[in-house]
């Protein structure tokens, strides 16, 4: 074992570098899915489509923004915005004017009505955005690169990559937490979490709750586009290809659990780029593996609670 | 209340039945009102950065050949279906298109495993089908097929061509790392590369063999393995966005100054990259039909069909669009072909199907023989990613081009096969600089 640690400890490092990069991605947009699952108790197939179209937006606004000679550093304040933006506006109409009719529905209806949203989204961007790769890479390029030693080697690596996404996940995560437990909002988005009657019955307006927590979510998968998109290249799909990985992430965290989720999304990044660099045919799997047997040992999730069913 | 047959009536109703579709094909046909084709190609999905550029181009020269005329006479009428819904859809739509729809001629697909699947169908219901872009070798090596034909190069040439390209202009190199996407044109087109490399240059160490999630978005940790492993190659034959994605962030981290990347598909993302794609690495088209093509045997043609692309459109065609022409023109002198066959009469789907084996038919860049196996033979043209003051992207330079029957396995053997046998005086052999 020490043997194998000396060979591959450098490697190690590196993957550990790139797993807190991915991580950090994931987190961003599986904790929103998570707080609309634990307050809604809705499976948003739809929040894949949420982060698509906040990185769409985040690409074309910086794009058009970029056009008009705004400064190179402004890109970074531009995708938080825009990410605000698509949530506040798709947030509050979806709640509104889809999800507020399905609440008293069967789960598979529930589930049906949100996958047939997703789909009709996925046609909506192809609309607006068309089907060639998008990519507007700004902030990646303001922030330049930074070289990390390897041995008698270096690997140069991004700053957006090491620093920026990571960061923006500690950011949240603190903020998410400080707002749950901290304030009046928060604690009521908990209280109608952990037992929506007692919640209702003690006089909250759930239906005010579920929209707020609607829009927060909806924000959240939306900055996890933003981010993504002075990365990636934006395509017709990338939503569908976010939203498997987040469900796993919720399945595994447990419900509506803001430190799982952060837990999980951490497990997950490191297990994923370990496997690149040690055996890569794992890589797709080992998120999938760890949610087995996570599930195996905890059906709850890593930080959920048994509920006791109520007669 | 039963019917009991004799047993006269049996075997006349079951010759009846073995006999009755070759009767009916024989029949002389009715010339239809209009010629309708059943096209299939991406809607829909990741795979829509090629289909729906390659819809356009169909609809444009449809168009052009209709305000000409049509084909023998008769006006052309596409019908398009979506391949993204997968396989199964997309069986049950290639048996409405002919059942219900009624199409005289089927142009299938761009996903390998589409083409795998339904291109049994054509011998099922008897209709002409040109398979206009998928790439797998397994189709016309692993069958017969009366109805279908390649009106394309495939993987074979389309890897080979570039593994002796780089062969010739960088022979010293030791080790390669593959970062394919993982479906079956990513495990393919690697196999193929990596059996031809062991017969041409054996010795050479493969580093790391990636297979990234098909539809990836991040391709981080993998660059940051090629950056500390260093290999002299890296092949990828990934597209669409995912190559987008890759070259961005490789070159962003210059993982392009290590390593000489193998791009066999790029093409059809210069445009997207842009200023960002690297000078000095190899890329090719699936084909000859780069838009700065130096000779293409008919120029007008050429700059007449990039042209009227470019004005309806407003970007370059990519390569799904010029391989969709080849369907076009092919289905034009196949039809024409049959027609003057039967004097001017119209002909039935199996004499039809006939005029396709050995046809050659004339593209702007070069000719295409259409083999007895059905195979297409299409010139390959490989070069290094460069600049100039015509294009806003890159195009390649020092350009070779490789004859499609030099890089194709010969008709009757399997290309795995056939790619171990070669020799390495292949290399000095093979193709010419244009």
């Amino acid at each position: 074992m020490a043997e194998w640690f000396q060979d591959n400890g450098l490697l190690l490092g590196l993957a550990l570098l790139d797993g807190l990069s991915s991580a950090g991605l994931i987190f961003l947009v599986a904790v929103g899915l998570n707080l609309v699952f634990g307050v809604l108790r809705i499976v948003n197939v739809a929040h894949g489509s949420l982060y698509a179209i906040g990185a769409y937006a985040a690409a074309s606004i910086g794009i058009f923004l970029a056009g008009l000679g705004l400064p190179d550093w402004a890109s970074i304040p531009t995708l938080i915005l825009s990410a605000a933006l698509v949530g506040a506006i798709l947030g509050p109409l979806i709640e509104r004017f889809l999800l507020r009719r399905i609440y008293a529905q069967e789960e598979v209806v529930q589930l049906l009505v949100t996958f047939a949203l997703f789909m009709i989204l996925e046609d909506v961007q192809k609309l607006v955005w068309g089907v060639q790769p998008i990519h507007h890479e700004t902030a990646m390029k303001w922030l330049g690169t930074i070289d990390v030693p390897f041995g008698a080697d270096f690997i140069p690596f991004t700053n957006y990559q090491l620093f920026v996404l990571p960061g923006f996940a500690i950011i949240t995560l603190v903020g998410l937490a400080w707002f749950l437990r901290r304030t009046l909002t928060g604690r009521v988005i908990v209280a109608v979490t952990t037992d929506r009657e007692a919640a209702t019955a003690m006089g909250i307006d759930a239906a005010k709750i579920f929209l707020l927590t609607f829009t927060f979510g909806a924000m959240l998968a939306a900055l996890g586009g933003a981010l993504s998109s002075p990365t990636a290249a934006l395509v017709p799909g990338i939503g569908a290809q976010t939203i498997v990985l987040s469900f796993a992430v919720v399945a595994t965290a447990g419900l509506g659990q803001i430190e799982g989720a952060a837990l999980t999304s951490l497990m997950m990044g490191l297990g994923r780029s370990v496997a690149v660099y040690f055996e890569p045919e794992l890589e797709v799997v080992v998120p999938y593996i760890i949610m087995v047997l996570v599930l195996l040992v905890r059906p709850q999730g890593l930080f959920g609670v048994t509920e006791t069913r109520r007669v | 209340m039963t019917t009991t047959l004799s047993r006269r009536e049996v075997i006349a109703a079951g010759f009846g039945a073995v006999m009755l579709p070759s009767t009916l094909s024989a029949q002389p046909a009715q010339k239809p009102a209009e010629l309708k084709i059943g096209v299939t190609t991406f809607l829909s999905g990741p795979a829509s950065v090629f289909g729906v550029p390659s819809r356009k181009a169909c609809e444009m020269l449809i168009d052009q050949l209709n305000a000409a005329g049509g084909i023998a006479g008769i006006p052309v009428r596409p019908i398009f279906v979506d391949e993204g819904p997968g396989t199964d859809h997309l069986v049950g739509e290639i048996r409405r298109l002919v059942q219900s729809e009624g199409v005289h001629v089927l142009f299938q697909s761009i996903s390998s495993g589409s083409c795998l699947a339904c291109t049994p169908l054509s011998r099922e219901l008897q209709k002409v089908n040109l398979l206009w872009d998928c790439g797998t070798q397994r189709i016309f090596e692993e069958n017969r097929w009366e109805y279908a034909f390649r009106t394309q190069g495939y993987g074979t040439s389309e890897v080979l061509a570039p593994l002796l390209y780089l062969l010739k202009k960088k022979p010293d190199f030791r080790t390669v790392a593959v970062l394919n996407q993982d479906y079956a044109w990513g495990r393919d087109s690697w196999e193929l590369w990596k059996t031809a490399m062991d017969a041409l240059k054996p010795g050479v160490r493969v580093v790391a063999e990636m297979f990234p999630r098909f539809g990836s978005t991040d391709f981080s940790t993998e660059i940051t393995r090629l950056l500390a492993l260093r290999p002299d190659v890296i092949l990828s034959t990934s597209w669409g966005g995912e190559l987008v994605t890759f070259i961005r962030q490789a070159t962003e981290r210059r993982l392009h100054e290590r390593s000489m990347f193998v791009l066999p598909v790029a093409e059809a993302s210069m445009q997207i990259l842009g200023r960002s794609m690297p000078e000095g690495h190899i890329i090719g088209t699936r084909g000859d039909h780069w838009n700065n093509h130096p000779a293409p045997k008919d120029p007008a043609a050429f700059n007449a069909f990039i042209n009227a692309y470019r004005q309806r459109f407003n970007e370059y065609p990519i390569y799904p669009c010029h391989h969709m022409a080849q369907a076009v023109w092919a289905l034009k002198a196949g039809l024409e072909k049959a027609v003057a066959a039967k004097g001017g009469a119209w002909p039935s789907d199996l004499e039809l199907a006939n005029a396709f084996r050995g046809l050659t038919f004339p593209t702007p860049t070069s000719t295409i023989t259409l083999r007895e196996d059905g195979q297409g033979l299409e010139d390959q043209i490989v070069g290094l990613s460069s600049f100039n003051d015509r294009f806003p992207f890159a195009v390649p330079k020092e350009m070779m081009l490789f004859p499609g029957e030099q890089v194709s396995a010969p008709v009757g053997q399997k290309s795995t096969d056939w790619l171990k046998t070669l020799q390495p005086s292949m290399i000095q052999s093979a193709g010419r600089s244009i």
